[in-house]
């Protein structure tokens, strides 16, 4: 088996085999770390190690019974979830538009909608503050949920636009020249086609929001500090073995939401 | 006659107007979008690099100036050495995942990057968090160094330079690996049996054509993690416990710490600048700013 090429180029495995031992401890430095937090978070003792030397749940007993961090996670799930509305509605209406649209400046329109992914965060934080100081929404959720929006609109454009692609605009031209005025044709012929891009977009519309941090460090305080943000002064100031349990209902979660987009990527690839 | 032909003429204006006006409808569907953009991050962005120029008496590079004090001068040097040592880690270890990914069958492939992906999807701080509980002094790999006789005292491995380069390029290898794969995944295989073919051994046949071929996506990896590794703000804040000032952190500070808006706002200019122009350089070199755009 070994002594098989591996490629054309007649290598065999085992002449590659540091290969393959490279990419086994790649990938496990990719996983095991973050995997690691979730046996360390039954620890029962103030000292995480694994294996824990004894077990408990005192840790999510913590969680759970903190005001302040159920607090966080009413306010984190809030903004998240108004984010995915905002961001996906704009963002695949804009996604929508510019493809369809046959205009000159619609090049220079969707670069301006990427560029707060390209643009620092740290600079977008800065700016936001400076804007919401005056209008009162730093420390609001509204303010929250408008600069966790423009994060996420890039990545809506980017996931919708490349679902336009694989549509055949035709059908929709059918379904007018039948009658169906435009809104109409956008929403039962083309929308269902795109579904899966779209619904793509939202989980990480949410993502983003949930995982937040910079934004919400400078102008998340008071009443609507978001998880994120109380996770990172916590970690700040000393490591509060509660993060341990928080960590692992957040890995658990985004396991769930990274098995949900590649259902839907697979859908949209049959 | 003349009446026929105007009247054709007065419905073709109508017609193109007609079209105009439908393409501008289409085009109106992404104002909510960019309304939000331009209100919310670019109008403010523009406003503070205008704050960077004015003080009380009018224009003013006296904000600059103070970004000649030296202590500037090694937070940038830090953040260019830690943006080139993470890209370069990114490579080595990006570069051959990537390279197998491409060719294992579907199924195994899927698995590979099913591993790629799950650090994607998983919150930063709680990956910053891992790394922190791992890499302390009486952490998980301190004990296992010292249980295997690696060494007898346990290393310094967090708050400082490597605990964060550790857990830097933990982030982005993602970021690298995704676009690697994408490229070698579209490389005909026939190019390797053809040099193959033609007498090649193999470790030319992968430099002389693998390589070349794979350099879009090598070039939109490298772009991609070095300037999200010059904008990193949260994980060198925690794993460099202090030690470690990157520009993003110095803009933060001399706003929670001094209030000082005139040098936060000079500090932001310059790392806007430095983060495009290195977009620019990038792209020009390899040709990628559709893929960093997304872009038609």
């Amino acid at each position: 088996m070994l002594r098989r090429p591996a490629t054309s180029t007649q290598i065999t495995h085992l002449q590659r085999l540091w290969l393959y031992i490279l990419c086994g401890i790649v990938l496990l430095y990719l996983i095991v770390p973050t995997l690691l937090v979730i046996p360390m978070s039954f620890s029962g003792s103030r000292f995480l190690s694994f294996p824990p030397e004894t077990w408990s749940l005192r840790w999510y007993k913590a969680y759970f019974s903190s005001a302040e961090w159920r607090a966080a996670t009413w306010v984190s799930l809030q903004a998240a979830v108004c984010t995915t509305i905002v961001a996906t509605i704009t963002g695949t209406l804009a996604a929508y538009g510019l493809h369809c649209s046959r205009l000159r400046i619609t090049k220079l329109l969707s670069v301006l909608l990427v560029l707060p992914m390209i643009i620092p965060v740290i600079l977008i934080a800065v700016g936001v503050f400076m804007l919401f100081a005056p209008m009162q929404l730093n420390s609001s959720l509204t303010g929250i949920v408008l600069s966790h929006s423009v994060l996420a609109i890039p990545l809506v454009l980017i996931t919708v636009t490349a679902g336009l692609r694989n549509f055949d605009l035709n059908q929709e031209q059918v379904a007018r020249s039948l009658g169906a005025s435009r809104p109409k044709a956008f929403l039962t012929v083309t929308l269902p086609q795109i579904k899966n891009s779209v619904l793509s977009a939202a989980l990480l519309s949410f993502v983003v929001s949930l995982d937040e941090v910079v934004v919400a460090l400078l102008i998340a305080g008071g009443d609507v500090a978001t998880i994120p943000r109380r996770m990172f002064l916590a970690l700040r100031d000393e490591i509060d073995p509660t993060i341990a349990s928080i960590s692992t209902i957040l890995i658990l979660l985004s396991i769930l939401l990274l098995g949900l987009s590649q259902f839907l990527d697979r859908k949209r690839s049959k | 006659m003349r009446d026929a032909e105007s009247g054709f003429r007065l419905n073709e204006a109508s017609l193109v107007k007609q079209a105009f006006a439908e393409q501008l409808k289409l085009l109106s569907l992404s104002f909510p979008a960019l309304l939000l953009v331009g209100f919310i991050v670019l109008a403010p962005i523009a406003w503070l690099s205008w704050l960077s120029f004015v003080d009380a008496d009018g224009f003013t590079l006296a904000n600059y100036e103070r970004l000649l004090n030296p202590s500037y001068g090694l937070t940038l040097s830090t953040t260019f050495q830690l943006a080139f040592l993470v890209t370069a880690i990114c490579v080595l270890l990006g570069y051959p995942l990537a390279y197998i990914a491409a060719q294992l069958s579907a199924g195994a492939a899927r698995i590979m990057l099913l591993c790629v992906l799950f650090p994607f999807w998983t919150s930063l701080l709680v990956r910053t968090y891992a790394w922190l509980v791992l890499l302390q002094k009486r952490g998980q790999i301190n004990t296992w160094l010292q249980d295997w006789g690696f060494t007898d005292a346990p290393l310094r491995l967090v708050y400082n330079f490597t605990g964060t380069a550790i857990g830097m390029v933990h982030i982005m290898l993602p970021f690298m690996i995704l676009p690697l794969y994408a490229a070698m995944k579209s490389i005909d295989e026939n190019y390797m049996r053809a040099a193959a073919n033609l007498g090649a051994s193999p470790t030319q046949a992968f430099w002389q054509i693998h390589v070349p071929l794979s350099l879009p996506g090598l070039g939109a990896g490298v772009m991609v993690v070095f300037v999200l590794s010059l904008g990193f703000y949260v994980t060198p804040d925690l794993l460099g416990g202090g030690r470690v000032m990157m520009w993003s952190m110095q803009i933060e500070r001399s706003l929670s710490v001094y209030s000082d808006w005139g040098a936060a706002s000079a500090l932001g200019v310059v790392l806007l600048v430095i983060t495009l122009a290195m977009l620019w350089l990038f792209s020009r070199l390899t040709g990628v700013v559709g893929a960093a755009a997304g872009g038609k």
